[in-house]
């Protein structure tokens, strides 16, 4: 039963899972066992699974989409009381006084995210059979793919902090694998080694958490904190939240650990859609919203998730104005829109349920974008550099359309799933603070002038094509994930009809809290439409109506030069981080060599010259060696006698 | 008897003796010979306890010294025969070779 206490936290109280439920494991097997059998079978039988590993591998992780859907369709049915349930797999760790279980909890907030997960990765799978019909390893990125999907539903569905660290590290995991794929490439491989490492410094931040979570209550399920999150003082809630919120940056790219996710883009752009764009970078705002029985008694941590939120959604923006890459500008893009929704998580119970609906409309238009984006590079030999595009829309059609959709979502164009859902987020942050709510208007006008950009380079103008280009549009199985996503980023909104998502949130985020913008309602969105407009007649005015040089002038604007070197991003980085860290290993390296090496060394130099001098007793005079036997001889008698008298 | 003390203090003088003679002699066979002192100066101290206990245990143990001394005696010649086949001088400092 879905239980409240006076006026605190919503606690998680779930029943156990029977019926539909109780095949909650499947939903994970089914990726998990596609990508044992396709990396294992892979490597012993490359050539008979190169025929078929891919169906195989789209095929399961549409099985787990089945599944949630029909999961879905039983929890509506259900009392709005009753729709928390638990499965319990197996005991996982029993040790001294830690009990973690595999424990899958199913209530709504999981349910919308399977849906995503499952959803649009399924999409993003056909859409790969497509992209990647000629590299080799096809079917080794079927299986990353597979192992990514597993992980990312062991992560949203777990019911303890635990079971949720393991599908934590197994996305980052994946993520590392994927960036990487193209492993010859040495920028890959270094993008790959950097996303994983930025991320370490999250996990520390989670795995702290955990073990904060485990010594004040003895456990670390969400049913038994949620149920004693009283019992806890303010600074333990503070220090939870402040923890997580560091393991949340780290996932999702927030400030400070945001310099990842552009170098992610080496990665092919299927791993960009799904990955950096719909699903893993929303696991850090996942946490959060899961964690709302601890943010909701630390008002000073979720001070710092806004503050982290609002620098990052500005951050981001002004990165993806001057990127001519544009999956890196996406990904500026994507850093922005996920600060949004950390902007809504930090709100409150007045913002989670909006977080969450902005994280499914982002990940409808965002994959629709960056698989759009896949579609022009596969269309223009995989060059990425929007100053080669120009004038697309009559050569790419459907890409084209789909695209719009997208576009037209994300600047908040009215009527469109983002229109809706970044207009919530902005509403509830001036009702909190008018500085925020400022700073979250100024970024969507931002937003609308990137975008506009974007498509201004790429689809309209004149063409700026290189000789031997000759864009075609993309095959069917390309094409139709697009046009579902692009149908989905249209009329994403109607989950907002009537309040139903705030309504389904409630047994998990709590009952929606009335908020009074300063200016009403109405207001505030015919103010953010006419930012957006501004946005995007800057846009039109400074990029459209100029010519376009096919390299990037180098005497720009100071603005312009910090957007293109991610807003010193990476040089704040290596004077912080990288150049501090050099010199403690040159000089441990130092310290290894001369005090260490030095005791060891010097311990043996001693013991032979010792030695040198205590040879000499060995001069080879039978006389002299009789003297040393006489002189022991008498040692011991002395001693029997001292003994003897004493 | 009544006291054992002359015959302990005739045996360490011998004992002296013959260490004296170990550590200061360079013959080889002079070396031997105050060996052999010492071994006999220790026997009559054996059998002068022995007297003093009044039982044979002294007597019998004087036996295998006296028996040890002679196998050892066998050894030794041999080994100082040899040295002196091929080097021809029987001096203890010229066997020095075995120093570091």
């Amino acid at each position: 039963m879905f239980s409240m206490h006076e006026g605190a936290v919503p606690v998680v109280d779930p029943t156990t899972a029977d019926g539909i439920f109780s095949l909650a494991w499947l939903v994970i097997a089914l990726p998990a066992a596609g990508a044992a059998i396709l990396l294992i079978g892979g490597a012993i039988a490359p050539k008979k699974f190169a025929a078929f590993g891919h169906v195989l591998g789209t095929l399961l992780p549409i099985g787990s989409f089945v599944l949630s859907l029909a999961m879905f369709l039983s929890l509506l049915g259900r009392d709005e009381g009753d729709r928390q349930v638990v499965q319990h797999v197996y005991d996982w760790i029993d040790v001294g006084g830690l009990h973690a279980g595999m424990d899958l909890l199913y209530d709504p907030l999981t349910a919308l995210f399977l849906l995503l997960i499952t959803g649009v990765g399924s999409l993003i799978h056909v859409y790969s059979i497509g992209y990647m019909a000629h590299d080799p390893r096809r079917v080794r990125f079927f299986g990353y793919l597979n192992l990514f999907v597993a992980a990312m539903l062991t992560l949203v569905m777990s019911e303890n902090y635990l079971g949720l660290f393991l599908g934590w590290e197994g996305v980052g995991l994946a993520s590392y694998l994927l960036i990487g794929f193209w492993q010859h490439k040495h920028s890959a491989a270094a993008a790959a080694k950097k996303a994983f490492v930025i991320n370490r410094v999250g996990d520390m931040g989670l795995s702290a958490a955990i073990m904060l979570a485990f010594t004040t209550w003895g456990s670390t399920s969400f049913t038994v904190i949620s149920a004693n999150a009283d019992g806890a003082t303010e600074k333990t809630m503070t220090a939870l939240g402040l923890l997580l919120l560091l393991g949340a940056c780290g996932k999702s790219a927030q400030v400070p650990l945001q310099a990842w996710l552009l170098d992610a883009m080496e990665g092919p752009t299927p791993v960009s859609a799904l990955i950096h764009a719909a699903t893993m970078v929303t696991a850090g705002v996942y946490l959060i919203v899961r964690s709302n029985f601890v943010f909701d008694l630390a008002p000073d941590a979720r001070t710092g998730v806004i503050i982290v939120a609002t620098v990052t959604l500005l951050w981001g923006a002004v990165i993806g104005c001057a990127k001519d890459d544009i999956k890196k500008a996406l990904a500026g893009s994507t850093m922005s829109q996920i600060g949004y929704m950390m902007l809504g998580a930090g709100l409150g119970p007045a913002g989670y349920a909006f977080a969450i609906f902005h994280l499914l409309t982002h990940g409808f238009f965002k994959a629709n974008m960056f698989l759009g984006a896949g579609s022009v590079m596969h269309a223009m030999d995989d060059d990425v550099d929007m100053r080669h595009y120009g004038a697309l829309r009559t050569a790419l059609p459907v890409t084209f359309l789909t695209f719009s959709m997208g576009y037209l979502a994300i600047i908040g164009f009215p009527g469109f799933s983002g229109f809706w859902s970044k207009d919530k987020i902005i509403e509830v942050a001036l009702a909190e603070n008018w500085l925020v709510g400022l700073c979250a208007l100024l970024g969507a006008g931002i937003t609308g002038f990137y975008m506009t950009r974007l498509m201004l380079l790429t689809y309209f103008g004149e063409k700026r094509w290189a000789k031997d280009v000759h864009p075609h549009e993309s095959p069917a199985v390309m094409t139709i994930p697009l046009m579902v996503l692009a149908a989905l980023s249209v009329l994403g909104g109607l989950m907002l009809a009537g309040g139903w998502i705030q309504d389904f949130l409630s047994p998990v985020v709590g009952a929606e809290v009335e908020h009074d913008p300063p200016i009403p309602a109405l207001a505030v969105t015919g103010l953010a439409v006419l930012i957006v407009a501004i946005g995007v007649s800057v846009a039109i005015v400074f990029v459209g109506r100029r010519d376009v040089p096919r390299e990037a002038p180098q005497d720009v604007s100071f603005v312009t030069r910090a957007a293109r070197a991610d807003v010193y991003g990476d040089a704040i980085n290596d004077e912080l981080v990288v150049k501090p860290g050099k010199a403690l290993t040159s000089g441990l390296l130092v310290f290894d060599r001369s005090v260490v090496d030095g005791i060891f060394s010097g311990g043996a130099l001693t013991v032979g010259g010792v030695g040198a001098l205590v040879r000499r007793a060995q001069n080879g005079f039978v006389r002299s060696y009789a003297l040393s036997l006489l002189g022991g001889v008498l040692l011991v008698v002395l001693a029997l006698l001292a003994v003897n008298l004493a | 008897m009544d006291s054992v003390t002359p015959f302990i203090v005739l045996s360490s003088i011998l004992f002296t003796i013959g260490a004296v003679g170990v550590l200061t002699r360079r013959n080889a066979i002079v070396v031997f010979m105050c060996v052999e002192l010492m071994l006999n100066a220790s026997n009559l101290a054996l059998v002068a306890f022995a007297k003093q206990h009044g039982d044979l245990d002294g007597q019998i143990a004087a036996f295998f010294v006296m028996v040890v001394a002679a196998a050892e005696v066998v050894v030794g010649l041999a080994i100082i025969m040899t040295i002196f086949r091929t080097r021809r001088s029987a001096s203890v400092d010229d066997a020095s070779l075995l120093k570091y």
